[in-house]
């Protein structure tokens, strides 16, 4: 189970959130003029990486506010949590998936992560 | 190969079982194959099985970066049905259905298929009407199917609770005779078996890290046991689908989570056949052994680490003895999580890729080992023609950007 830092209420446990999925996916301006392809991309192509991820959640059962995490998807530790709109601590990475590892020296910005690990 | 039978039995009960024959031969990878299959689990055995029986096609090599059976053909919870609601998904499973019946003999290795039936549990007025629509389905598709009343599910199993008083009363279900259960660990071997006696190489502990191209031609795969020429690649990687599709820059709908199962300790013979509910989400079935075999639903985020959070254990151990109240001070053995290959609408992806020679077979998410043989069969067919059989044609990549989605997401009673 992790220990989410909600940045409005702080640690919490996971059962209060909600994973809203990859982050940092910007919806098309220009709608239509989207080739089928492009609609396709935006719609279900996902980065699903091995390592960092970028990723939604809300705080279902407390404030209900969204925010972003950055989380290794093999070791699930949290290494960050940044609200939305906020640049992510290491910027935004490559487009697609890979075994991108993550920075674990780094101390963790978005407070400590002792309990995070499932 | 030798074959199994009651006189090799005997033979080899005269030397005390110590001459028996390897199952499969462990070869060092060749340089060069036909075909190489990234990814030894049940599907990719299965492809590489198909592809020499029933094209002819040998000089194949499976690559597994772990060990046979150790992903998910053996980490599930081994049931297998067919009674799914869209005709392509039908047709489908029902393939893979018909290969079950037959595939003990087809193996010569027991994989213990038994046939003791499915059901699906409905506990509210819409999931009997779903209920009812899908069993019309798939008797339409030729699949067998059968609506139960409540009073018929407590005559089939006596333990289960069917109190109208119940938080989520048991208003019928679902039954498919044909379905069943079979043992997943026996599953793999038999197909690496199987594949292995008509001379395809297995290798394990053979990770793929790359995937080499000339052009938009595919011409093999890099592999910590260095390069390994192809004229097609196979990839059949489950919860690692996106890692290897990135290696040609390929971008999928699939997002990998844990999907989590658990074993009590063995009791005595109480529950005969399956059960499953998609309204409280629980299934569970009892092995041969006497265990009870429980599966869980998979985590919100994705994760690549094998294991899931203890809140799921606790919500489908929750729905279970909703189901079964008797089961309340039985101890749970073993609790184990899979990474699953999960797609937006809940259906598989078969076929071929922008890469020529690579093709692609991934995104059977939580429901996979039940439709090992067919997935084998068709993808061995689409490698061996390089075309989609008609039984997964519609299952291509394009259609997330047509936008004919075959959407089974709780469309078949439970997505797993």
């Amino acid at each position: 189970m992790l220990l989410i830092h909600c940045p409005w209420c702080g640690p919490r446990e996971q059962t209060e959130f909600s994973c809203g999925g990859e982050a940092h996916i910007v919806r098309p301006v220009d709608t239509d003029a989207l080739t089928d392809e492009q609609w396709g991309d935006y719609l279900f192509m996902r980065k699903n990486p091995r390592g960092r991820h970028l990723e939604q959640w809300v705080h279902t059962y407390g404030c209900r506010r969204w925010f972003n995490v950055e989380r290794d998807t093999v070791t699930y530790r949290i290494t960050a949590v940044y609200k939305p709109g906020d640049e992510p601590p290491r910027g935004v990475g490559p487009a697609s998936a890979g075994r991108e590892a993550a920075n674990r020296d780094q101390p963790p910005e978005g407070g400590p992560t002792r309990g995070s690990d499932g | 190969m030798n074959r199994y039978s009651i006189w090799s039995l005997v033979r080899n009960a005269r030397s005390h079982h110590e001459q028996w024959q390897a199952a499969w031969r462990s070869p060092d990878p060749k340089r060069e194959y036909d075909v190489v299959i990234v990814g030894g689990g049940g599907h990719g055995l299965a492809t590489a099985y198909y592809l020499a029986k029933e094209h002819g096609i040998t000089n194949v090599a499976v690559l597994e970066k772990g060990w046979i059976g150790g992903g998910n053909t053996g980490r599930n919870t081994t049931i297998v049905r067919s009674n799914y609601l869209w005709d392509e998904a039908t047709h489908l499973y029902e393939k893979s259905m018909k290969l079950w019946e037959g595939l003990s003999q087809d193996l010569n290795f027991n994989v213990m298929f038994s046939q003791r039936g499915v059901l699906n549990l409905g506990h509210t007025l819409q999931d009997m009407r779903d209920i009812a629509r899908r069993v019309n389905a798939n008797r339409l598709n030729g699949v067998d199917g059968e609506v139960l009343t409540a009073a018929q599910v407590k005559a089939m199993v006596p333990i289960i609770n069917t109190a109208p008083d119940a938080r989520y009363p048991i208003l019928g279900a679902s039954l498919q005779r044909r379905a069943g259960v079979a043992r997943h660990d026996a599953v793999a071997w038999g197909y690496a078996r199987g594949a292995d006696a008509r001379g395809i190489d297995i290798v394990q502990n053979c990770e793929v890290t790359g995937i080499r191209r000339d052009g938009a031609q595919v011409v093999g795969v890099e592999t910590n046991r260095g390069f390994v020429k192809a004229k097609k690649v196979g990839v059949v990687a489950a919860g690692h689908s996106s890692v290897l599709a990135a290696m040609v820059d390929l971008r999928l709908p699939i997002e990998s989570h844990p999907l989590q199962a658990l074993v009590s300790e063995p009791i005595k013979r109480v529950l005969d056949t399956v059960v499953m509910s998609n309204a409280v989400h629980g299934y569970i079935s009892q092995s041969d052994k006497g265990d009870l075999v429980i599966g869980a639903g998979i985590d919100a985020y994705t994760g690549y680490g094998q294991r899931g959070s203890f809140s799921i254990i606790e919500g489908t151990l929750a729905a279970i003895l909703e189901l079964f109240p008797t089961f309340s001070r039985v101890r749970m053995n073993r609790q184990w999580g899979g990474i699953v290959d999960v797609c937006p609408d809940a259906c598989p992806i078969i076929g071929l890729t922008p890469v020529r020679g690579l093709y692609l077979n991934c995104g059977w998410g939580t429901g996979g080992f039940k439709a090992t043989p067919g997935s084998g069969w068709v993808f061995a067919h689409t490698i061996a023609q390089d075309r989609p059989h008609e039984l997964n044609a519609a299952f291509s990549l394009d259609r997330f950007f047509t936008g004919r989605l075959i959407d089974e997401h709780g469309a078949a009673a439970v997505a797993h």
